[in-house]
């Protein structure tokens, strides 16, 4: 995974301008042409570059105990938060913008596994939030016109200690 | 139902709690009678609906559409298209983008999203009137829906079925479904609106004035807002009727009183404390329950058969207090078995529906059961000053 360890080299390097950062993992993706076309939620880190790219975002990483926040704020206005575990893997997606965020993206391979479980769901009965809760995925959507906030996580692979109260 | 007083000695700024009934106004050329009841597909709960004339712009060629829900949480009048399975037959004219195209949008609602054609029309509501404004006709057949639309992940709710309404008249506390952002071209336009040939569209931007509007700030007169007044309710019913006053301050039967204002931060939201802990909030008619917080937070479990709502083994009594700025209210409620109010099936009118809503107080239908509430329109003047607020 050299492009992994090359990202990573450059958030540790370049820390003092988040646009200047940006670019730079904007552009070290695109040199290598490794952009997945989706990927995040359950993926491992690199992924966020991704889905900034995909949002033209600006990032900041904020390092905690058991997990580091990956903040994306994109240009329409939406905040997202990605937590990586300290394996590298992305576990949880929280966000909050006077949008709806792509959620395809955001949720990459589980986004089909939370369709069907919506799907199987009565929408009829229920006009507010969007609540999904599998054992190894939890949606959460809530809201309204012009100001959205939801988050996704996988329950299976919180780290030991972190609560979903964390995320959001 | 009965709320308990609260003094509040120390809080410097002003603490509300209604004690009285409140009085339903139904006379005045502002006021629409609306009633919440199953709609137009025969089961939505706690469903708040109105009817609205839309003619074609300049003409007499109407027609008068019921069922549309009433909604607070969105801005625009959308209305279902006979392809959908709505009663929407009177062709009105679409939008043009310019290059010889129409208009499309795809309308996010976090319960679904609409999509369909831009088009004008005058609006007639009681005795009020906006004229040639652009309203959305939803419509699963108008060009393809665009892939963007989809991966946002809520379902589609183009269908009678789906909507569950033949409308949605969004009059909430902004003017435009979108706001500055869909003028800007690139990554910072959030994609609503496309530039539509017969087979594709191509996201676009779109000027304030030609976006969904609020129909209510485009009236000549009562522009500045609403107020919603429902009678309360002692438990669940089959229908409950009310009136929707346009206007807020403008008329003598829309005065303020002594309700309580709330004005609304730059997310459009306010602050609801629950068990000494403060969380966003925001007040909406579209949202057909109380949704708030979690299990764990509220110790209500979730239901098995009804997804997105709480069970509690029994009816449990809550209490939260909204907050803005100085100014507080208490506001007492009361959460039943969502399982076994739905089983009542003759029942539509649910004043003790809750749900999950994690991190969030969603103060849905129930909240306006025996309250006026007002939503004043962001920019616009009244009384107690300038929108955006909510004020009961």
């Amino acid at each position: 995974m050299s492009f992994f360890l090359l990202v990573i080299g450059v958030l540790k390097t370049s820390t003092s301008n988040k646009y200047l950062r940006s670019w730079s993992l904007l552009s070290a993706s695109i040199l290598l042409g490794l952009l997945p076309a989706f990927a995040t939620l359950g993926e491992a880190v690199s992924s966020v570059q991704a889905d900034q790219a995909h949002i033209q975002a600006t990032q900041n990483i904020t390092q905690k105990s058991a997990y580091s926040i990956h903040e994306l704020k994109s240009a329409s206005g939406m905040a997202v938060r990605e937590y990586v575990s300290p394996g590298g893997k992305v576990f949880a997606v929280a966000w909050h913008g006077p949008f709806m965020p792509d959620l395809k993206q955001l949720l990459g391979s589980h986004f089909q596994e939370y369709r069907q479980a919506l799907q199987g769901q009565d929408q009829r009965a229920r006009r507010g939030p969007i609540l999904v809760q599998l054992p190894d995925l939890v949606v959460q959507l809530g809201g309204h016109m012009r100001d959205f906030a939801g988050r996704a996580y996988l329950p299976d692979q919180l780290p030991s200690g972190v609560s979903a109260e964390e995320i959001r | 139902m009965f709320a308990i007083a609260v003094v509040c000695a120390s809080c410097g700024g002003s603490s509300h709690t209604s004690t009285t009934a409140n009085t339903v106004t139904t006379t005045g050329s502002n006021v629409q009678a609306i009633a919440v009841n199953s709609g137009p597909a025969g089961n939505y709960a706690n469903g708040l609906f109105t009817s609205v004339t839309v003619c074609v712009p300049s003409s007499s060629t109407c027609q008068t559409i019921d069922g549309v829900l009433v909604d607070t949480g969105s801005y625009g009048l959308r209305l279902l298209s006979s392809a959908g399975g709505g009663t929407l037959t009177l062709s009105l004219p679409q939008q043009q983008d310019g290059s010889g195209g129409t208009t499309g949008e795809c309308a996010a609602f976090v319960s679904g999203y609409t999509w369909g054609p831009v088009a004008s029309a005058d609006i007639n509501i009681s005795g009020e009137s906006a004229s040639n404004i652009p309203v959305q006709v939803i419509d699963p057949t108008f060009s393809a829906i665009p892939t963007a639309c989809e991966d946002g992940g809520v379902p589609e709710n183009d269908t009678l079925q789906t909507l569950g309404a033949n409308g949605i008249l969004g009059i909430g506390p902004y003017v435009q479904d979108c706001g500055g952002a869909c003028e800007e071209s690139g990554a910072e336009n959030p994609g609503l609106y496309y530039a539509c040939s017969s087979s594709s569209c191509q996201v676009t931007t779109q000027a304030l004035t030609q976006q969904v509007e609020n129909p209510v700030a485009m009236f000549a007169s009562d522009n500045n807002g609403v107020v919603i007044e429902l009678p309360s309710v002692s438990g669940s019913a089959s229908s409950l009727n009310g009136s929707l006053v346009f206007g807020i301050g403008t008329e003598s039967n829309n005065a303020l009183g002594g309700a309580a204002v709330f004005p609304l931060d730059s997310n459009g939201e306010f602050d609801t404390t629950y068990k000494g802990q403060s969380y966003a909030a925001f007040v909406d008619s579209g949202s057909n329950a109380i949704f708030f917080l979690d299990e764990a937070l509220t110790g209500l479990p979730v239901c098995s058969d009804n997804a997105g709502f709480y069970c509690p083994a029994s009816q449990t009594n809550e209490s939260a207090t909204t907050t803005s700025g100085s100014t507080s209210s208490s506001v007492n409620f009361s959460i039943a078995s969502a399982d076994e109010l739905f089983s009542a099936r003759a029942n539509f009118v649910f004043s003790t529906l809750g749900g999950p809503n994690p991190g969030t107080f969603d103060w849905g239908l129930p909240f306006f059961f025996g309250r006026n509430v007002y939503t004043a329109i962001e920019s616009r003047s009244t009384p107690a000053g300038t929108g955006p607020f909510w004020a009961y």
